[in-house]
């Protein structure tokens, strides 16, 4: 076939008129039957050789082009009966409520036709066009339930429409018949008026009295294994209008009855609907024999399997693996764990040089099956497989120029990916660390910006194979790159879990060790400078250990940790200083110095965490939810406290006197006092274990350093707390109260969810109930809002997604529009900031301290 | 509700001011645009009725901002 180029100036949209459906068509269909005895398209039938070509090998008796040249063609058929397009259901309703019946007129009168058509015509001539159908909208509006008409004076009952393809009027239905005699008698303004441009649109063409048949390569068979052929689900719809259409002729011509020519013309209708549309209220689906629905047309095109979101948004791509994630915390932050299997599979292409020629040739002779070997060379357009047969003489003609496609070794850069891919770090660069195994793995640092965890997750990975896009990747994307986050300029990689709680005890004052101990520990985790394991003394303490991974040069101050010169002076080490999206010692760290000598350090503070962790053991048990003596008289008299402060409040309300807060009912007031008081009281006694308690209770040390939080040994040892559903205490159960074993409208705690007992103590069947209810009131809660919250992100980041900083530091669109005149209001970068703010003091301390 | 009330006098509503020619020149020179590529107003803005516009004048907003403290932004009137 000629290829034609050509600018596309304009595209419209019309509807088909039965001319331009003839005009186009090849060939008239007669018949049902698609192939003969001896398996030849049928001439006439629906997989006629004019409509196009499937087969390799064939020629287009149209246009006689072969496979890949003949886009194909279409076919007709007349229908013996007119049929309604499903899809303008909705468009034909709306000229038969604003049309006369008798004489097919707009039911507007002459003034306000007038009135209308001039509006348009002045909004036309100040090229307006857009407004057109706004008026027409109106012109609509005034047309329908009119009585009489203001033409031909015809007394009118308005059409009524019953899902899913017939009108009635009264009590007689509107056959196609009629509509089509009716709208063929529309005059060209009338159409304009209702809003519907003749030229490209008239009304009569939404009723078909012949039916296009489309060409065969839009909806090929496929030729099963055992030699028989599947056809398509257009096919077989297709072949149902026509077998109806040829019964609905014969019987038309026999002069059968009318009910049974109507009968036939009722399912004619449906097989035309679910050709269109399969998918429609009140009508049936077609289903295949196996009772699958068909996939019509516009079951092709919708949705997520549909050709926009399937195939024009979502494309697939070579060099790409998929498989479940594990951790590792022994790999580097910027690496990622490839199974072998993986990487024989997944390649690099390699240029072969005159210096690389022989590095290549040991891949070659490794083959395909043999770790690091090589599948393909290419030999400019040639494309040569290695196998056993071929090996020794790819081998010998190997020279430079070729490319090897060697497989993935121990460096190569590749991209790493989670979905859903929410922001920036859902996909980063990693190095390639062949491993034993089936699963990628990961360092457990780099979770937090993938949102991953290990209860089966999966991630993909993609090899880059130009230079270009392995510079991008490693330039733009790798893990050191991206661990500033730019949404509040703090590290989105840190330490975690055991990590953490390492460091948070290694840096106790009172941590001591051998020098033999210190050694041993720093060497395990990888630090190599002697000058660091030389300068230790005979006796070393944690905090001397933990800045032996800090570089000599480095200052820092936050709380009571004090940094100079890279010794750890003063403070503990936790969350707040090494954790995850805020540890301000890691983000000092990451400005100071460069991504390489950063992830190093993180790596080794990381991993001297676990190390130390490991060494010294680190467990719970019940007695750790054991309070002493003295907390327990406490808190009981802080409840006891709380519950008589309580009541008292209760008791001023019931006698009136309590009151109320603006814009507050007594009610309302009431309840706030109470639940205000209630939830101190949780708090009160969580600030009073943490500070009496003693701080080698592994609970506590869990709240400060790891996963946890005080109020959780509060639940456990000494009070649960009060029960809280959808922001208020528990009112649901009974006629105003919440179970039968309280009086109604009783306000006091404990009939309203206060539940004073602790986890360990264990709760009454009153209290655990309340406990229940909220319990699974949280847990419907998430699983509701999880997909909700996510759909409305990606609108957001939909409508956002083209938004851009420039270089002159305006935000603009796509079209270059500017949505902000500065970004941010203050053109800080947020992730190189602290907290949104920049910190000049800092910065110019840092520059003086520098040049001195 | 009364139509007339000046809402430029109220405290939510930013401040509201016409650019000269000289200074609209500046702020076109220095974001290298046309004056059709700013954000638009329309003429009959509540916040802006008072100021008289005419289309294809620019008028800057100061708004607070609540990392900057103070903004100006910039919107190019339009018909309507």
């Amino acid at each position: 076939m000629e290829m034609i180029f050509k600018k596309v100036g304009s595209i419209s949209f019309s509807l088909l008129s039965p001319q331009q459906i003839k005009k186009m068509a090849h060939v008239k269909i007669v018949t049902p039957e698609l192939y003969d005895k001896e398996g030849y398209p049928v001439e006439g039938g629906l997989m006629d050789t004019r409509l196009g070509v499937i087969d390799p090998g064939l020629r287009c008796r149209t246009c006689n082009g072969k496979l890949k040249e003949c886009p194909g063609h279409f076919g007709y058929i007349e229908l013996g009966r007119p049929a309604l397009h499903i899809s303008y259901i909705k468009a034909i309703y709306t000229f038969l409520q604003t049309t006369c019946k008798e004489c097919s007129r707009i039911l507007l009168d002459d003034e306000d036709i007038l009135k209308y058509q001039g509006r348009i015509d002045k909004l036309k001539a100040i090229g307006k066009e857009d407004l057109v159908l706004k008026v027409s909208k109106l012109a609509r509006a005034s047309a329908k339930n009119v009585k009489k008409c203001p033409h031909c004076k015809a007394k009118l009952t308005p059409a009524k429409f019953e899902k899913p393809s017939t009108f009635m009027e009264d009590t007689k239905r509107i056959t196609p018949i009629e509509i089509l005699e009716r709208f063929e008698k529309i005059t060209d303004p009338d159409c304009l008026l209702i809003g519907v441009d003749p030229r490209y649109a008239r009304p009569e063409w939404m009723v078909m009295g012949i039916f296009p048949i489309p060409p065969v390569t839009m909806r090929p068979s496929i030729t099963l294994e055992t030699g028989e052929r599947a056809e398509d689900d257009l096919t077989h719809k297709l072949s149902d209008i026509v077998r109806i259409n040829q019964r609905l002729f014969e019987n038309i011509n026999a002069g059968a009855p009318e009910i049974i020519v109507e009968d036939l013309w009722d399912l004619l209708q449906y097989h035309i609907t679910t050709f269109f549309n399969n998918d429609i209220a009140q009508v049936p689906p077609a289903r295949h024999r196996s009772g699958q629905p068909l996939k019509t047309i516009t079951e092709r095109i919708k949705s997520k399997e549909g050709r926009f979101r399937h195939n024009l948004a979502g494309k697939r791509v070579n060099y790409a693996a998929r498989t479940v994630i594990s951790p590792d915390p022994k790999i580097e932050l910027n690496e990622v764990g490839v199974p072998t299997l993986i990487a024989m599979e997944l390649t690099v292409p390699e240029r072969v040089t005159e210096w690389n020629i022989d590095w290549l040739k040991t891949f070659i002779k490794n083959g395909p099956k043999v770790y690091p070997g090589a599948n393909y060379v290419l030999d400019g357009m040639k494309k040569k497989k290695i196998t056993l047969e071929t090996q020794e003489v790819i081998l010998a003609e190997l020279c430079p120029g070729q490319i090897v496609e060697r497989h993935l070794i121990d460096g190569d850069i590749s991209i790493f990916n989670r979905q859903p891919s929410l922001h920036r770090m859902s996909i980063m660069g990693h190095k390639i660390r062949v491993l034993p195994g089936k699963s990628f793995r990961l360092n457990p640092s780099v979770c937090n910006p993938y949102n991953a965890d290990f209860d089966g997750d999966e991630m993909n990975l993609h090899v880059p194979q130009t230079e270009e896009a392995r510079a991008e990747a490693e330039i733009l994307m790798e893990v050191e790159t991206q661990i500033m986050s730019p949404k509040h300029g703090l590290n989105v990689i840190g330490c975690i879990e055991d990590a953490v709680t390492g460091n948070y005890l290694l840096t106790d004052d009172r941590m001591e060790m051998s020098r033999e101990e210190a050694i041993e520990l720093l060497v395990s985790i990888g630090l190599e400078d002697s000058k660091k394991l030389q300068a230790l003394k005979k006796k070393v303490t944690g905090k001397e250990v933990f800045s032996a991974v800090l570089p000599s040069d480095f200052n820092f101050v936050f709380d009571k940790v004090i940094i100079e010169n890279g010794q750890l002076k003063t403070g503990q080490i936790d969350p707040k200083t090494i954790g995850e999206d805020n540890g301000t010692l890691l983000r000092d760290i990451n400005r100071s110095y460069s991504e390489a000598e950063c992830v190093d350090i993180f790596g080794k503070i990381f991993k001297l965490g676990i190390a130390y962790l490991q060494k010294r053991g680190f467990t719970i048990t019940t007695s750790d939810a054991d309070v002493p003596e003295e907390v327990r008289e406490k808190s009981k008299n802080i409840i006891a406290e709380a519950i008589t402060s309580v009541n008292d409040t209760i008791d001023q309300y019931e006698h009136g006197r309590l009151k109320n807060f603006s814009g507050k009912t007594v009610e309302e007031t009431l309840e706030l006092l109470v639940m205000q008081k209630l939830n101190e009281t949780r708090n009160m006694v969580g600030k009073m274990i943490s500070k009496t308690v003693s701080d080698t209770n592994n609970a506590i040390i869990m709240s400060k350093a790891g996963k946890g939080n005080i109020l959780n040994l509060a639940q456990t040892s000494v009070l649960v707390g009060q029960q809280a559903l959808r922001g208020k205490r528990i009112e649901r159960g009974y006629k105003n109260r919440t179970l039968s074993l309280f009086r109604e409208h009783d306000k006091s705690p404990e009939a309203k969810g206060f539940v004073r007992h602790s986890y360990k103590n264990g709760l009454n069947p009153v209290e655990f109930f309340f406990h229940a209810m909220t319990g699974r009131d949280s847990l419907m809660d998430t699983a509701l809002r999880t997909p909700k919250s996510g759909y409305l992100y990606r609108r957001l980041a939909n409508a956002l997604q083209d938004l851009k900083v420039e270089y002159d530091g305006t935000v603009r669109d796509a079209n270059k529009t500017i949505v902000q005149f500065a970004y941010g209001d203050d053109h800080i970068d947020v992730s190189r900031s602290e907290n949104g703010t920049i910190n000049i003091k800092k910065i110019i301390d840092e520059v003086s301290r520098k040049t001195k | 509700m009364d139509t007339n009330t000046e809402i430029s006098a109220h405290i939510l509503v930013p401040k509201h001011r016409k650019l000269s020619i000289e200074e609209t020149n500046v702020l076109l020179e220095k974001l290298n645009i046309s004056v059709n590529q700013l954000p638009r107003i329309l003429q009959s803005d509540p916040a802006i009725r008072h100021l008289n516009a005419e289309p294809g004048e620019v008028i800057c907003i100061e708004r607070d901002s609540p990392t900057a403290g103070k903004a100006n932004y910039y919107r190019v009137v339009i018909n309507g």
